[in-house]
């Protein structure tokens, strides 16, 4: 099982916070079409930045079972 | 002591500067940053913060170490808070003491930018008639290398 969190606006569109994947691995850009195919929402990670475990991580970061993506806005904290 | 927190309680300044006080320092620096009433001609009633919270403490650890590479005399300690403010109200505290003045500036200058840029913190404005995330539409703070740059010394 794989978690993705979705925070601010996604969060919003999706209306939820949390989203498990019964998947054992996925690379983070697949993840991505699944929620925007899921969603209908194409552009739904423009601008987005992604983490695995609480780290910055790129499309091709393999995510596996237990693994936490989240998927982060730009952020405005201050 | 946690000298880097996200809370969802109003925040002491004088907590905040305690952390970094120490014999050593004849200097401490702080930053408040406080609720706007006003931006661009449009009133807020109030904003709503929302943060990743383990990973936002993280990252503003991760600030504390660049600090500490960058300035490695100064102690630096950072609260940024959550849920519903109202104008005036206090978002964030950072405080930085040093042996000298100078380097306290500008490492408490330099940690408010980097939380604007890799900390997991949102906003979302509300005005009397309706409410915007920050950062959220057009108005969105691009990341031109694809993520935010680790090592920003843009002091």
């Amino acid at each position: 099982m794989i978690k993705v969190l979705l925070f601010a606006g996604m969060q919003e569109r999706a209306g939820k916070s949390e989203i498990q994947l019964d998947e054992p691995h996925l690379l983070v850009s697949e993840i991505k079409r699944k929620l925007e195919n899921q969603y209908d929402f194409p552009q739904m990670f423009t601008g987005c930045l992604s983490a695995v475990n609480e780290e910055f991580a790129e499309d091709d970061t393999e995510v596996r079972s237990g693994d936490v993506v989240a998927f982060i806005p730009p952020v405005s904290g201050g | 002591m946690k000298p880097f927190e996200i809370t969802k309680d109003p925040i002491s300044v004088q907590e905040v500067i305690d952390k970094v006080i120490h014999p050593d320092a004849g200097a401490v620096n702080s930053f408040i940053g406080t609720v706007r009433e006003m931006t661009k001609g449009k009133r807020t009633t109030y904003l709503k913060y929302e943060a990743y919270i383990p990973m936002a403490e993280k990252q503003l650890r991760k600030i504390g170490e660049e600090i500490a590479a960058e300035w490695t005399d100064a102690k630096c300690a950072i609260t940024h808070r959550i849920g519903e403010l109202g104008i005036s109200e206090i978002a964030v505290v950072i405080a930085v003491s040093t042996p000298h003045r100078a380097h306290s500036f500008e490492a408490c200058r330099y940690a408010i930018e980097r939380i604007k840029e890799i900390v997991p913190i949102w906003k979302k404005e509300h005005w009397e008639d309706g409410s915007m995330w920050v950062g959220d539409q057009l108005e969105t703070t691009s990341y031109p290398k694809g993520r935010p740059e680790s090592e920003g010394k843009n002091k």
